[in-house]
């Protein structure tokens, strides 16, 4: 479903990516792990179509995101890094509004998919609060309702679950787990109980470079006995 | 085309979910009607049933009144970083960028329609020409838009709404003061006539001042859209860079 091959991403003299090169398969939860600042959101970026990279590609179902953006996207559910959304919208009219752009244009159907997506992030309870007034796991909660609205093949989550209580995390992780059998999913994250709960495919990188790519269990086997934060330090050890 | 309707209808929608279209448009009206009341306008004084007055300085009132509306386009986005949702969404630049604009400028355009009851009370008060009143408000539109374009692009150009508004002052002085009469006096002094007539020729008020009188010259109605064209132009290379 997703090909990455070889993309670089420079900021002035800094290289934030270089050289990642990766696939995700539908079915596969794949998780992004790294320190901060190491490239995670910048690939997502390239991915997702919003920057454009300064070499390799990206192809979402055998579309290049450089030459065929606009495909892509529709194929693309994206939850960009801490949610951006329209502050003085409504929770209902904020995704009447994505469902528009998604190009369900006639109000059964834009209903429909509004009302599928509120009660699937469990928003009806704020459906018609401005986005402003939401606390930090409401307006979360729609950045993952805003990114599943259109139930797209692959979704691509930055942080999903950054700055929910414990009770939102495993709530956000149990429907990323129901939806993920028929989808190619993508999470960023920094929480390493996260990846074991959920992924079946791990990717750690460091200064812009993949530095393992496997499944929870091989990464735990490297270093036997040890917890998954030694061997995410060790692997990461360059960046500090 | 189809994604800018959305485009369209959100952002125009978003100027009145806030307190900003009831502040601006309550602040244009007051502040436009009473500059013509004032001495300076004359609207009374001056005994014609005429809105001549009251359009002669809208290219002054635009000057502050457009950067004001033009700022937030794209400078709001790019702070609260909804411009990675829409940029991501299945919209191309071009869309997104004449979603925006037309939504900016219909505000604008309701904002100038709304002075029609000065309209009327010429219409109580006297017999006023009704061609030249519909002329002035074509041309008031078209320059709002052009107005517009430019700050639609400094907007673009920052994710700093201050900085915006600074740069979409002084990129639209720059265009009203190439036509201002004593500045197009100065010119002529130094430059041959010719020269001088060029310069003036890209002026908001050399092309305004013709509608304001009853005049629809093709050549000011293309200055006008080339003008919006070309900075909406910029807007979407400035955007893709």
């Amino acid at each position: 479903m997703i090909e990455v091959n070889g993309l670089v991403k420079t900021y002035g003299s800094t290289r934030a990516v270089d050289g990642v090169t990766f696939r995700v398969r539908r079915g596969e939860i794949l998780g992004f792990l790294g320190p901060n600042g190491a490239g995670k959101s910048t690939t997502m970026k390239m991915l997702t179509g919003f920057l454009r990279p300064d070499a390799g590609t990206a192809t979402v179902d055998g579309v290049d995101v450089a030459l065929d953006p606009v495909t892509v996207k529709r194929k693309l559910g994206y939850l960009p890094e801490s949610a951006p959304a329209y502050p003085e919208m409504t929770v209902e009219e904020f995704l009447s509004f994505i469902a528009e752009v998604r190009g369900y244009r006639t109000e059964p159907a834009k209903r429909a998919q509004v009302d599928r997506a509120i009660t699937l992030t469990h928003l009806a309870s704020v459906r018609r609060q401005t986005i402003e007034t939401l606390s930090k796991g409401f307006k979360q909660r729609v950045g993952f309702a805003q990114a599943v609205l259109h139930d797209p093949p692959v979704l691509v989550l930055d942080e999903p679950t950054d700055g929910l209580d414990p009770n939102q995390k495993s709530e956000i992780r149990a429907l990323i787990r129901g939806m993920a059998a028929e989808k190619a999913v993508i999470l960023s994250t920094h929480i390493l109980e996260e990846v074991d709960a959920l992924c079946t495919r791990v990717i750690i990188i460091s200064r812009g470079r993949i530095v393992a790519d496997e499944t929870p269990a091989a990464l735990r086997a490297r270093q036997p006995g040890a917890r998954l934060d030694e061997v995410f330090r060790s692997l990461t050890a360059a960046d500090v | 085309m189809q994604q800018i309707r959305p485009v369209f209808k959100r952002e125009f929608l978003g100027y009145f979910r806030s307190p900003v279209a009831y502040v601006f448009l309550v602040a244009f009206l007051v502040i436009s009607v009473s500059l013509a009341f004032s001495r300076y306008g004359g609207f009374f004084k001056g005994g014609i049933a005429s809105m001549e007055s009251y359009f002669s300085f809208f290219p002054w009132l635009f000057l502050f009144i457009v950067p004001a509306v033009g700022m937030r386009l794209w400078s709001e986005e790019k702070r609260s970083g909804t411009v990675e949702l829409l940029f991501t969404l299945p919209v191309t630049t071009l869309e997104a960028v004449l979603g925006k604009f037309l939504a900016g400028w219909a505000f604008l355009a309701l904002a100038i329609l709304l002075s029609f009851p000065m309209a009327l009370t010429l219409a109580y008060l006297g017999e006023p020409d009704w061609g030249v009143i519909a002329s002035s408000y074509l041309g008031a539109i078209l320059m709002a838009g052009a107005y517009l374009g430019v700050c639609a692009l400094a907007s673009a150009l920052t994710r700093n709404q201050v900085i915006s508004f600074v740069l979409s002052l002084v990129a639209c002085s720059v265009l009203l003061f190439l036509g201002f009469s004593s500045f197009a006096d100065f010119l002529e002094g130094v430059f041959p006539l010719y020269v001088a007539d060029a310069v003036a020729n890209f002026s908001f008020i050399t092309h305004f001042d013709a509608f304001t009188k009853g005049v629809i010259d093709p050549k000011d109605i293309v200055f006008f859209l080339s003008l919006t064209g070309f900075t909406l132009f910029l807007n979407v290379v400035a955007l893709e860079r």
